[in-house]
């Protein structure tokens, strides 16, 4: 059944598809980023292939051993025809690390960019609210690249004081009253 | 004598301050099971905006994964979720040997099974005594505990340890079980099974827990898969998705079992589920006991299992590869391949990628509850602030799985 999707996959997007593989019964497809998440909508809404759970985006880096650099690699899944495929996407270092965002497609895929982000320095690029999610603000570089030391340390982060906090999914425009007490904006305060 | 006009009436409820408030939750706090940091904007006692910080029980998982050699990253697996170490390993496990084409020898699966099976039950049981704990019943989670100390003891047996168990290895598992621990088994779980009558009578429906679970934290189906759902939360919007029926791996084809799933997607029903999860997963251990075969509990093949004693110390060739497989490691082939397991909470994925070394090139955990967590938000916007507890409770978070 996968097989089918890589066949109609390079039916469909001809060039768009780099290489297509089955390796150890993985069904992976190489796309160009342009078409990544036209495929992703696509996949999703076809009927035949109804890919209706992202299951992981995570990259590879093959540093001094490939170019492109990274590896993004999307799993994705269908609940309700039992089937699964791999997509990939190579993307270069410095201003060429980045995908377009497929958070329109699954809202599930937020935290995992995030995390691709965080841990790989890869932009997300039309994802709704690309900071990092498992290091901290102010960490410097990305952890899982292959040039970042296993034993990398950075400095302590200093004690937190009283700070604004704007909701992510319920945004105000709040300012601080006292610690930790937020009050909305009204018409009277300048 | 004249009050002054100033005075403020403490019976004027109009005058009291109306702002909506901030709470930071965590990341300390007695409710949460690892350290998250939740931030409410409360209006009154109704949540009305909420935010996840995760990442503070962050170690490393998949960096120290490419510095270990391929069946050192077993000690590491199995502190991803804590609660259920067999689970994670047998991901593990299964991914390395699907990238490398090991076989597994039949009695291994059966041990696999069996002990996986055994840390699903201890799993739900912490989930759902810690959770009754949570809402004021103390005594239910002793309950549950003692019936997961029962199981403790077995994995205890069978690996040395109770938590940290390191008991499978690529192409198998390390020892066979000791004599008499089939009896042990099924004696421990008839005790464990006759202390969860009396939670179950304890709790299940106790008034105060009833109306606190019952549609609270409800999630709807097209939301749950949208969020990237599986696992008991999944099951508990009525979809019957689970991996070891949709796509079995191991030797779980060979076993009859039934999926419990829900309707309303409440906390309610997640905690059915996994009381009635509790129960398949004995009938499984069971029947797995019934048919156990016999034979090796490790693969034969030489690139992954150390040889024998008696020709490592009379034969050059077995030295040497006893030698390689201790100092280089295990050598895998080069290739990526993704691999899935059902864990307590859902799917556990693995996307290993080797270079020919002895140590992972990548090694990729893709946790369930980290694609559940991103929903805690949706879950707890509208509801009160007391109904955080038994919703987030019911999500089963793990920091160690989440954060890795």
């Amino acid at each position: 059944m996968s097989q089918a999707i890589l066949e109609r996959l390079k039916e469909r997007y001809e060039d768009g598809v780099v290489e297509t593989a089955t390796e150890r019964g993985d069904d992976c497809a190489v796309l160009k980023r342009e078409i990544l998440v036209d495929v992703c909508r696509f996949l999703k809404d076809d009927a035949d292939f109804a890919m209706n759970l992202f299951v992981d985006v995570t990259a590879v880096d093959w540093l001094d051993r490939r170019t492109p650099r990274f590896d993004v690699v999307f799993q994705l899944k269908s609940i309700t025809k039992r089937h699964r495929v791999t997509l990939k996407v190579r993307v270069d270092d410095g201003d060429d690390a980045w995908v377009p965002s497929v958070t329109g497609v699954w809202r599930g895929a937020d935290w995992f960019e995030r995390e691709l982000w965080d841990m790989f320095g890869v932009r997300v690029d039309g994802h709704p609210n690309l900071r990092r999610i498992l290091m901290w603000d102010g960490f410097e570089g990305h952890p899982l690249r292959k040039d970042y030391p296993v034993a990398g340390r950075q400095p302590l982060v200093p004690l937190r004081k009283s700070e604004v906090h704007v909701f992510e999914n319920n945004p105000v425009d709040p300012f601080v009253v006292g610690l930790g007490v937020v009050r909305e904006k009204s018409d009277g305060d300048a | 004598m004249a009050t002054p006009e100033t005075a403020r009436d403490p019976l004027d409820v109009d005058d009291l301050p109306m702002e909506p408030m901030v709470l930071k939750m965590g990341p300390s706090h007695p409710t949460m099971h690892g350290v998250i940091e939740l931030t409410l904007r409360l209006d009154g006692e109704t949540v009305r905006a909420a935010d996840v910080e995760i990442g503070y029980l962050h170690r490393g998982f998949e960096k120290m994964g490419e510095v270990s050699t391929w069946n050192q990253v077993f000690a590491y697996a199995d502190r991803l979720n804590y609660n259920s170490p067999m689970l994670n390993e047998l991901g593990y496990a299964m991914a390395v040997e699907k990238l490398m084409g090991v076989d597994v020898p039949e009695r291994a699966q059966f041990l696999r099974v069996i002990a996986s099976e055994i840390s699903r039950i201890c799993d739900h049981l912490t989930c759902v005594g810690a959770g009754a704990m949570e809402l004021g019943a103390f005594t239910a989670f002793l309950y549950a505990v003692k019936a997961r100390e029962f199981l403790y003891e077995l994995l205890e047996k069978i690996s040395g340890h109770r938590l940290t168990v390191n008991y499978m290895r690529v192409g198998g598992v390390w020892l066979d079980m000791p004599d008499g621990w089939d009896g042990a088994v099924r004696q421990a779980l008839t005790d464990a099974a006759g202390v969860m009558r009396e939670f179950h009578k304890l709790v299940t429906r106790h008034r105060i827990f009833f109306d606190r679970m019952e549609g609270v934290g409800i999630i709807s189906q097209e939301d749950a898969l949208a969020w990237g759902f599986t696992g008991p939360c999944l099951r508990s919007t009525g979809i019957d998705y689970d991996i070891r029926k949709a796509h079995p791996y191991s030797c779980y084809d060979r076993f009859d079992f039934d999926i419990p799933v829900g309707d309303k997607g409440d906390n309610y029903d997640r905690y059915l589920i996994r009381l009635e999860e509790i129960e398949q997963s004995r009938r499984i251990i069971e029947q797995a006991f019934d048919r156990m075969p016999g034979g090796p509990v490790v693969s034969s093949d030489p690139r992954v299992a150390l040889p024998e004693k008696g020709p490592v110390y009379n034969t050059i060739e077995s030295m040497m590869n006893h030698f390689k497989l201790v100092y280089d490691g295990i050598r895998v082939p080069p290739g990526a391949v993704y691999s899935f397991s059902e864990a307590a909470n859902g799917e556990l994925g693995f996307y290993i990628v080797a270079d020919g070394t002895g140590k992972p090139y990548r090694v990729r955990v893709r946790g369930p509850v980290f694609a559940i967590m991103q929903a805690l938000p949706q879950m707890l916007i509208g509801g009160m602030i007391a109904d955080i507890v038994p919703t987030f409770d019911g999500i089963n978070m793990i920091a160690g799985e989440l954060d890795r």
